[in-house]
């Protein structure tokens, strides 16, 4: 019983860190109609970035915090200098860019990190396991990574849906002419919700590294991921993406924790133990598949919001 | 369909002879690394120009395509594996697995459109690559190596190098000229009637996903016969071969070279392949340079190669 609770929270924990790369992607997706690829690049780059600024700072939240500026930078810039111009370009031009954005990356970063990867310590007070119920411990930075995820998706929620920018923002979404004739600056707009998913990514790719390790290609894997969120929670869709991460995030932490388990009980052990892996990694896939053949726009089409 | 005298046919006819002549070269220069490389491409570019068919005639962005390339591998490996070494029965069999693989997949993912397209393609074709590595029999992870090239009973040897090159080549052409016959054919022209104007189409009275499914197939197939070469070229056949980033580099060939044009793919993979082999001669880092590189591709040259020696005169 306590695994199971401990495997929720775990799933729990990797949907919320899903949902806050997926949301970058749905937004810069469902308001400028990109693709980027190289969204996997920004939240390695965040990894990166928060590795070396936290060794170099001594400090980590003051680290984790540079960190965050730094590829919200990143991201305003590689809006200002490549993507703002494949703003209303086919598809297929984005998958293109950014894919060659993506190889640009993965060199740079072996280039000035090297190719081994980094790691990111913990400091001591998020390191300790801590006690939710009596007899039930939970890592604490996985908590921390809960709370900081939801808050995170709260404010988000908060800005898109309540503030003046947000009403903008989804303003220059469903009519970009219109918002740039009633004399809004739609260009900086986009550049500033570019930047706004670069930094999530980012935070996402920071709070995963101390979990597992910084290395070249950490971020394409997720990227497919990500993909698959928006997909299944229907593109352009914040609230789609929130319950499609958490619902990939569950299937798939649960999937690998007891897929092999379940299979041994119906298979020879050899079989179970040879299927179980596949299995669970492409529970999310077919997951996706069935949702596209049953809805092919995803659960929360963008456009019926 | 005239055979009008303008860059793009001189390109095309060039690109034939050169391919041609190239073992000459090879062996007059005693050059044959020049000879591996362009197996390889050559192989590449059959599997380039069958994403074509479906990308660019058909529009179907399908960014799973390398799927196929280790489907064909797999049946080729697992066969010699088992000790089935007769090339009659592997390629068959490797063209067999494609289609059948691109039937049931095309039939979910055409339910789909746009994006929706590019990314359930992508998510099957991942699930390819995770039941690969899964396959402990045959090496999970780390591949499955192919100890004997296919046996075709002494009428080729695929271990000698200049009939094995000629064999792609072979394939290769054969490729591009099905594709020709079909572009031009009323099946053809229904597909890419579909591509214009799905609801024509429709309204006309055309039933779009089965003909997209046939192309679909075709396609499919054509690139599982370039696994199939590919698994003899290198006697290895991996995981690797379908990862996502491998449909990428099929989707950046076609691309580079011209999408919707006979001969675009193979001067794309031509062009990829090379400017990947000078480049990580240089330097270690070639990404670097290629990856900005595709950047300003797609942002000045539309059209790709083809789009640049001139506009289509008839396709």
């Amino acid at each position: 019983m306590l695994l199971v609770a401990e495997q929720l929270l775990n799933g729990l924990q990797f949907g919320l860190l899903l949902f806050l790369l997926a949301a970058g992607l749905t937004l810069v997706f469902g308001i400028m109609d990109l693709v980027n690829l190289a969204h996997g690049s920004l939240y390695m780059m965040g990894a990166y970035f928060a590795a070396s600024l936290v060794a170099w700072s001594g400090s980590y939240v003051i680290g984790v915090a540079l960190a965050l500026g730094a590829t919200f930078l990143l991201g305003v810039v590689l809006e200002f200098v490549a993507l703002r111009h494949l703003y209303g370009r086919d598809h297929l031009d984005h998958v293109l860019a950014t894919f060659g954005l993506i190889l640009f990356f993965n060199d740079a970063v072996r280039l000035i990190w090297g190719p081994e990867g980094l790691s990111l310590p913990l400091p001591a007070w998020l390191s300790a396991p801590i006690q939710i119920v009596p007899g039930f411990f939970y890592p604490s930075y996985r908590l921390a990574i809960i709370v900081v995820a939801l808050a995170v998706a709260l404010m988000l929620y908060w800005v898109v849906m309540r503030t003046r920018i947000g009403m903008l923002i989804r303003a220059g979404a469903s009519n970009r002419e219109m918002i740039g004739a009633l004399g809004i600056n739609i260009k900086l707009l986009y550049t500033l919700v570019f930047g706004l998913g670069a930094a999530l990514a980012g935070l996402a790719g920071l709070m995963q590294a101390p979990i597992l390790t910084v290395q070249i290609g950490m971020g394409e894997n997720i990227l497919i991921l990500a993909f698959v969120i928006i997909v299944i929670g229907g593109i352009g869709s914040i609230r789609g993406a929130f319950l499609a991460a958490i619902f990939v995030g569950m299937i798939d932490t649960l999937g690998r924790a007891f897929l092999p388990e379940l299979l041994r009980k119906m298979l020879s052990s050899a079989a179970a133990s040879t299927a179980a892996p596949a299995i669970s990694s492409m529970l999310i896939y077919l997951v996706m598949a069935i949702v596209l053949v049953v809805r092919p726009e995803g659960l929360f089409p963008a456009s019926k919001r | 369909m005239s055979f009008a005298f303008n860059a793009r046919n001189a390109a095309a006819a060039l690109l034939v002879a050169g391919l041609l002549l190239l073992p000459l070269y090879s062996s007059l220069s005693g050059n044959v690394f020049v000879l591996t490389l362009f197996t390889r491409i050559v192989i590449f570019a059959l599997a380039a120009v069958s994403l074509n068919l479906i990308m660019g005639y058909g529009g179907m962005m399908s960014f799973g395509h390398a799927a196929y390339l280790g489907i064909g591998g797999y049946a080729v490996g697992i066969l010699a594996f088992e000790g089935i070494g007769s090339g009659f029965i592997q390629w068959p069999v490797a063209l067999l697995a494609s289609a059948l693989y691109a039937l049931v997949i095309g039939a979910l993912s055409l339910r789909t459109r746009g994006v929706y397209f590019i990314m359930i393609t992508l998510a099957f074709a991942q699930m390819a690559y995770y039941v690969a590595s899964s396959l402990a029999r045959y090496g999970g992870d780390d591949g499955l190596t192919i100890y004997k090239r296919s046996n075709f009973a002494g009428l080729i040897n695929l271990s000698s190098r200049v009939p094995f090159y000629y064999l792609c080549l072979a394939c290769l052409f054969g490729g591009i000229y099905l594709i020709w016959r079909i572009v031009n054919s009323r099946f053809g022209l229904v597909v890419q009637g579909l591509r214009s104007n799905e609801a024509r189409m429709q309204a006309i009275g055309f039933p779009a996903t089965r003909y997209r499914l046939v192309c679909f197939v075709i396609a499919g197939t054509m690139c599982g016969l370039a696994g199939a070469l590919l698994a003899n070229n290198t006697d290895f056949v991996s995981p690797a071969a379908m990862y996502w980033t491998r449909s990428g580099d099929l989707m950046v060939m076609v691309i580079l070279g011209g999408m919707g044009t006979l001969f675009g793919p193979v001067i794309g993979a031509i062009a990829y392949l090379v400017l990947e082999d000078v480049l990580s001669r240089c330097t270690e880092y070639w990404a670097l340079i290629m990856g900005p590189l595709l950047l300003l591709i797609v942002l000045f040259g539309r059209g790709g190669i083809m789009g640049l020696l001139g506009r289509r005169g008839d396709g």
